[in-house]
């Protein structure tokens, strides 16, 4: 395994991370792809880190990690707001407003 | 790493540190109050901010300290100063509308401290780390304060958007950080120019580097075409945090974009250039083309905010001392004239039940002759109209694009603020020429005093940066001076 295989497992998770938020249409779904572009930035800085034989990257990875957390958190209780008024947890449900 | 490298400075992290403790102790203070007293929190959050701001603006020149983690200069003085202002509006104008909304909580209050702390560590952050940190700790608590009217459809509705897109461009941003890191080893922002220029300027994971940050960046400013979650967020969240996102987000997200891309990558600026220059003119033609249809206050505001975030743009395609002076100058204007607009949506909302809708402003000057005139004001100064603050604002930016021979640049800055008369002028149209129809809903109560004194002093501050600019500007060039090498 050198370094381009991980920055290509990186590109291939971001990018089905990236195609998932703008395709899939339920929130949920919308949220794990969220979490696939999250890993898929560690693995690449993760790589880097090794390769580099620098310490910044690592560090870097666990602060993310940490920051996904909270922001995958803020994002379910957010969600649970919306399905509370509206019994609705699709893309397209959420249209009331617009121009 | 040993500890003189390490350079343990609390100084350099006190006015961040000072705001997170205020927060933290506010969250406390939160057990001990009875459901009708939590405008108390909001009072004592402003006390605190007001104590810090003399902190906050007095710069620690030195070597950035904490192994280079973090830097506090003139700039992030500068930016902690129009964050902190911002604030302290946006607080006092909050606890009036709270009650208003009857959802007087207090973690409303400290989750706007939180927001302010991760602004201030952004614009002091002098590594990726340290700025990923501070934006995520703005970011995550924007997403709630937008989404915190949670029985509003709207409001939740804008948050979920916000949040989504916000999360993406984080993720964007992370990549851009990541490849960053990877071709020049290390996340220190001084040293990326120093590891990674030269040899770097043609290396295709440092561009990508690059270019994916500043469409992390562009996404946070909200600029054409990453500026969607803007209208509906601005609409949905509860106004006060409407006029925060606006400002002290956007301020905050140039801090660090002038940062990064002034102090790190100047080198690969004859990449970065048409990047930008195509980001700035489309954020500008946009912004002020889809205002003028807009019917809600707000969202025409909102569409206003991303013309100006494209005017501001400019100002880093210039890549000289004045262009970053002028952004800064832009912003500190921006946030006053701003605020005061808010406001006065706000004061409309409160005494009259209205004001959300451009046909509410109607009849306006013979009603509240004195508001109708300082909305005017703020309106012409967002449209750009000398003797205001933001007639000096864009002439610094565009004569700072003309210094930097970015002539077509300026040019469409200079078609753009055309246009974007045709929306302001409308509502002072509305004001003062039409007349109210049918029954004006009744007063609803004499309004708090938090209004007044927000709308006379950020008119005071748009009048005085408009006629009296040099001081204000001599400090913004003083700040940018060792930035630019």
């Amino acid at each position: 395994m050198t370094l381009t295989h991980y920055l290509i497992l990186s590109f291939i998770l971001f990018g089905i991370g990236v195609a998932g938020v703008l395709v899939r249409r339920n929130v949920i779904v919308v949220l794990m792809s969220l979490e696939l572009i999250f890993n898929s930035v560690n693995i690449s800085l993760a790589a880097f880190s090794y390769y580099l034989q620098s310490l910044n990257g690592t560090v870097f990875v666990i602060l993310s990690i940490t920051v996904a957390a909270a922001e995958v958190a803020i994002g379910l209780a957010i969600l649970v707001a919306v399905y509370r008024t509206r019994k609705a947890v699709n893309v397209d449900e959420l249209d009331e407003m617009k121009g | 790493m040993p500890i003189e490298t390490l350079n343990v400075n609390l100084l350099s992290i006190l006015p961040m540190a000072l705001v997170a403790i205020l927060a933290l102790s506010m969250l406390v203070l939160d057990f001990f109050l009875k459901k009708g007293d939590k405008g108390a929190i909001g009072y004592l959050s402003i006390i605190g901010l007001l104590i810090v701001l003399p902190i906050a603006s007095n710069a620690i020149e030195g070597a950035p300290a904490f192994g280079g983690m973090v830097i506090a200069d003139a700039f992030s003085a500068f930016f902690n100063c129009i964050f902190i202002l911002a604030a302290v509006f946006a607080l006092y104008l909050s606890v009036d509308y709270l009650k208003r909304i009857n959802s007087e909580t207090g973690e409303y209050y400290y989750i706007v401290l939180f927001a302010v702390a991760g602004m201030m560590v952004m614009s002091s952050a002098n590594d990726l780390i340290a700025l990923y940190v501070g934006i995520e700790l703005m970011a995550l608590s924007f997403y709630v304060l937008t989404a915190f009217r949670v029985r509003d459809t709207k409001s939740s509705e804008g948050g979920l958007k916000y949040f989504v897109l916000g999360a993406l461009s984080s993720g964007i941003l992370l990549y851009g950080i990541s490849f960053t890191y990877g071709f020049s080893g290390t996340t220190n922002i001084s040293d990326i120019a120093r590891l990674a220029g030269g040899a770097g300027a043609n290396n295709t994971f440092m561009l990508l580097g690059v270019v994916l940050t500043a469409a992390g960046f562009a996404f946070k400013i909200a600029a054409f075409p990453f500026h969607v979650w803007a209208p509906d967020a601005y609409e949905g969240a509860p106004t006060p945090v409407t006029a925060l996102i606006s400002i002290g987000s956007k301020a905050a997200s140039f801090a660090v974009f002038l940062r990064v891309f002034i102090v790190a990558f100047p080198a690969f600026q004859s990449h970065w250039w048409k990047l930008l220059w195509a980001l700035s003119a489309a954020t500008m033609l946009y912004g002020s083309v889809v205002a003028i249809p807009q019917k809600n206050i707000i969202r025409m505001l909102a569409y206003s905010s991303i013309a100006h975030a494209g005017v501001i743009l400019i100002g880093i395609v210039a890549l000289n001392g004045a262009g970053a002076a002028g952004v800064m100058y832009y912003l500190l204007v921006y946030a006053f004239m701003n605020m005061g607009a808010f406001a006065i949506v706000m004061y409309l909302g409160r005494v009259r039940g209205n004001g959300e809708y451009v046909s509410d402003y109607a009849g306006m000057s013979s009603r509240h002759p004195v508001i109708a005139f300082l909305m005017a004001l703020f309106l012409l100064s967002l449209a750009g109209i000398p003797p205001t603050g933001g007639f000096m604002a864009k002439f610094f930016i565009l004569s700072a694009a003309i210094k930097a021979r970015y002539y077509w640049l300026a040019a469409i800055g200079v078609v753009s603020t055309a246009i974007s008369l045709f929306f302001y002028a409308r509502v002072v149209f509305y004001m003062y020429m039409k007349d109210a129809e049918g029954d004006s809903p009744a007063p609803a109560g004499r309004p708090a005093l938090a209004y007044d004194v927000v709308i006379y002093i950020t008119a005071a501050m748009t009048m005085l940066l408009g006629l009296y600019p040099a001081p204000f500007m001599e400090i913004a060039i003083k700040a940018v001076e060792p930035l630019i090498r």
